[in-house]
């Protein structure tokens, strides 16, 4: 009753909080935002006080989870909510890409390309990966540890307090609250609230691992705590900001100038190297195994790796600001810190991809298998991309132009989405009882709209960044530039209509796997042939008559 | 490895059967981990790297001490870098940029060499200072002149686009700056809608996009009372005062009958900067050429370009 009473209690004092928030908000974004919590925090106490087991409680016991099953439930709402995010982040990143190749498609001033390009990677990044992360590393740490995750009630509220993030996150958004910042764009009140719910997510994962029942810790759960904690120290760190009002919504932070320069991106590469790269490895290290069925190449390398890999990460951000205004020294650092990370990556990608040692024929006969091949191929060519792009020489072409953006795509939607991809479909008919996915065919239809849509987008993205990069340095012979900036836009609009197309491609194979998802649930299964049997001629089924005793 | 695959468990020693490799073993959640040493190629890359890394850091600046970092064994850095090109680029301009620094542009046709120099500096200046109204080819937009064809506000030679060029139009603290104010003829109700729309009706029949009719007859007499003044009695425009032509089909701010009467009762005025106090005259000059090349550019009437055969000897020894 004590803990029942004390939840409401804190819920409630939430609800006030934001009441007076609404009350006394500086600007109309503001009092918005603080309504959207006030209407999360009454559903807080509502369900707290409604959900409550009386009985149980007048009897003096405590309703007691069943100790001999994982506590899967937050995981099943985050799969669900995976799903959910990846497409609505998708869609949002279909419709952008239509604004940059067909510009009246900019509707003033609340869906502009400016509003909802943060909506899109937001919506991809923290949504869908963040959502896909937080399940998978509940599933894994419960199977790995054997043990079930501590602090039931926590792990729900960090399911349900991410979500509120990424709503305030995004309806600030629409409405133009933004600190403006890449990867890092909601303001003060979202970044602390945010804060909380890390520090619940670190007490829940760590708290899993010390209660083990197991003498180690497996190598998926070294990668996903470290992008726990680096996650929460790169945030904090970043958003250093002194509030105007604190019942308004715009801050200023700390970080100035060149400095703000780079703790931002220290933050940006580092939320690429441990939210998407360290995160999604740690998914990679469980699923991969276990949907091949075949131990894991190299323990060796998986320890050198990923010691090398967060120990090098960390150093490489200042390569996102080369030939700035940040000191050379320091963008030398950042180069050679990220030409030494090509290695480490890559021995991710090698300890996944010789996992199917001694299965490669998984690849032709599962297609979840190929999917996550196809992330690890991704993983791997965007992994040495990014290094090589960090040369100054090269990064001097490629820097400010659509390549950049080709890079990130075929790393976010070749690695971070197919692996992910790849681990709904182990996960969905284990979480919900079922005998199979609805549909195994739908996987590859799946897998083949996303390939070739990956194909259009990395593509097209080459051509548009190499051309705008050659284009803006054009010097004639009078010693004058020879481009315009419209001159190189109007060059790749072209490539603009391709990607846009690769994309709607990508979100095609979204969309199956919705009804794939949503039919496994429901516990249907689509009537199908097999993908795979071996050959079986009847004709030659019968035994070779000698010639002599035909005559 | 003495140990066979087949006697592993005399050693306590696990060994997977596709792949003939010992396991590490553990195992979590049916997971196994081989005990594969570390690819030799994946090593020595990895090693190679590192040796690029520490040489590259003694070639270039790279690490901070308390006051300042390392300068690097090559002395490079990023400000002379950027100081070589722009030089580069800049002693291909030198000599375009002496010639035309001195010489009025009125002398410009007659040195071909200059005058090709001055189109293509021109043409970069106007992307970077002009294309944001004019548009990237310059063809304009509502509001916004085309500067490729021949109708000129102003005036379409050399020395008078330069003078657009340096006083703008319509700046205020410039006293040389265009400057002209067509009369709210209907929000000052000078003019009623109906006199307003004959007037319309009048001035689209000069370039024969509405029948002569009663309106347009009667739209005549008040073009005659109320517009000639400025824009002349055949409407061909007064380029002193920016009047523009209203016989041809060139529309500055549209030129359906909705857009003239809009017009007619609340003017737009447009406004360009006055350049010469933001760039420098040889720019100027470059720009005046450059627009003047694109299509519409008018000669000299002969009383400019007669005066002044000593400036173009001055030039002449510059070049």
């Amino acid at each position: 009753m004590v803990t029942v009473l004390a939840r409401a209690g804190l819920w409630l004092a939430v609800l006030f909080l934001a009441v007076i928030g609404v009350a006394l908000a500086a600007d109309g974004g503001f009092a918005i935002q603080m309504g959207i919590v006030a209407v999360a925090a009454l559903l807080a106490v509502w369900f707290t006080i409604s959900g409550a087991d009386y009985a149980a409680i007048a009897r003096g016991v405590l309703k007691m989870p069943d100790q001999g099953k994982y506590d899967d439930d937050p995981i099943r709402w985050g799969m669900i909510a995976t799903v959910f995010w990846g497409v609505v982040g998708f869609g949002a990143g279909v419709f952008i890409a239509s604004q940059l190749a067909w510009p009246w498609l900019n509707i003033e001033p609340y869906l502009n390309f400016s509003r909802l390009r943060p909506l899109h990677t937001s919506a991809v990044i923290f949504a869908f990966g963040g959502n896909a992360l937080i399940a998978t590393s509940f599933y894994v740490v419960q199977r790995t540890c054997r043990a079930r995750l501590a602090f039931p009630g926590l792990a729900r509220f960090v399911f349900w307090g991410y979500q509120l993030f990424i709503v305030l996150a995004a309806s600030g958004y629409v409405l133009g609250i933004s600190q403006g910042k890449e990867y890092a764009e909601p303001e003060w009140y979202v970044d602390w609230w945010l804060t909380i719910v890390w520090v619940c997510y670190l007490a829940v994962f760590v708290g899993t691992i010390i209660k083990r029942s197991e003498p180690h810790i497996y190598v998926a759960n070294w990668f996903y705590l470290s992008f726990i904690i680096t996650v929460a120290m790169l945030h904090v760190v970043n958003n250093l900001d002194w509030p105007v009002s604190f019942v308004g919504s715009k801050s200023y932070p700390v970080f100035a100038g060149v400095q703000g320069a780079l703790v931002q991106w220290w933050y940006g590469h580092n939320a690429v190297g441990f939210f998407l790269t360290a995160g999604f490895l740690g998914m990679m290290y469980y699923f991969v195994p276990k949907q091949a069925e075949r131990p894991v190449y190299s323990y060796r390398l998986s320890i050198i790796h990923f010691w090398s890999l967060i120990f090098l990460y960390i150093w490489a951000g200042p390569h996102h600001l080369h030939y700035t205004a940040l000191p050379d020294w320091a963008q030398t650092l950042g180069m050679v810190f990220s030409v030494m990370l090509w290695m480490p990556s890559w021995g991710g990608m090698i300890n996944g991809l010789m996992t199917l040692n001694g299965a490669w024929d998984k690849i032709r006969t599962d297609p979840i298998v190929r999917m996550m091949v196809m992330a690890l191929a991704f993983y791997g060519m965007s992994t040495f991309e990014g290094p090589m792009m960090s040369i100054k020489t090269v990064n001097s072409l490629s820097h400010y132009t659509n390549w950049t953006i080709g890079h990130v795509h075929s790393g976010a939607l070749g690695w971070n989405g197919m692996i992910t991809f790849g681990a709904i479909y182990y996960l969905v008919p284990r979480l919900w009882g079922r005998e199979r996915l609805y549909s195994v065919r739908m996987v590859n239809w799946h897998f083949w709209c996303a390939t070739i849509g990956i194909v259009f987008y990395a593509a097209s993205m080459w051509v548009a960044g190499i051309t705008q990069g050659l284009m803006w340095r054009e010097y004639g012979a009078d010693g004058y530039l020879v481009n315009s900036f419209a001159d190189a836009v109007a060059a790749i609009h072209p490539m603009y209509v391709l990607r846009t197309f690769g994309g709607a491609l990508y979100l095609l194979g979204g969309a199956f796997m919705v009804v794939n998802v949503w039919k496994t649930i429901a516990g249907s299964l689509r009537e199908e042939a097999p993908l795979h049997n071996a050959a079986y001629d009847p004709a030659a089924d019968k035994p070779i008559v000698a010639a002599a005793s035909a005559h | 490895m003495a140990d066979t695959p087949q006697s592993p468990a005399a050693a306590g020693r696990r060994f997977d059967e596709a792949t003939q490799t010992e396991t590490v073993g553990h195992e979590w959640d049916g997971i196994e981990e081989l005990n594969t040493p570390l690819p030799r190629w994946w090593l020595w890359t990895f090693y190679a790297c590192i040796v690029f890394a520490i040489g590259y850091t003694i070639a270039y600046p790279a690490w901070p001490g308390i006051h300042s970092a390392t300068k690097g064994v090559l002395g490079w850095n990023s400000r002379e870098e950027l100081k070589t090109e722009t030089d580069v680029a800049a002693a291909a301009r030198a000599k375009a940029v002496a010639g035309l620094a001195d010489l009025p542009i009125e002398q410009l046709p007659q040195h071909p060499e200059l005058m090709r120099a001055a189109v293509a500096g021109g043409a970069a200046a106007f992307k970077v200072n002009c294309v944001q109204c004019h548009g990237a080819g310059a063809a304009g937009s509502k509001g916004y002149p085309n500067l490729n064809d021949d109708d000129w506000l102003w005036g379409g030679d050399l020395k008078t686009i330069e003078t657009t060029l340096i006083h703008g139009i319509r700046q205020p603290g410039d006293d040389e700056t265009r400057q002209s104010m067509m009369p709210n003829f209907g929000t000052d109700g000078l003019l009623d809608a109906g006199q307003i729309s004959d007037v319309a009706s009048y001035v689209l029949s000069l370039s024969g996009k509405e029948k002569p009719s009663g309106a347009t007859q009667r739209g005549a007499k008040v073009f005659a009372e109320n517009c000639a003044v400025c824009h002349g009695p055949q409407a061909k425009g007064t380029r002193e005062m920016g009047a523009p032509n209203l016989s041809d089909a060139i529309w500055l701010d549209g030129g359906t009958k909705a857009d003239l009467v809009a017009q007619i009762t609340h003017p737009h005025h447009g406004v360009m900067p006055a350049w010469g106090t933001r760039l420098d005259p040889v720019t100027i000059k470059m720009l005046a050429a450059y627009v003047h090349s694109l299509g519409g550019g008018e000669e000299f009437k002969a009383a400019d370009a007669a005066p002044a055969p000593e400036a173009e000897a001055s030039a002449a020894s510059v070049e």
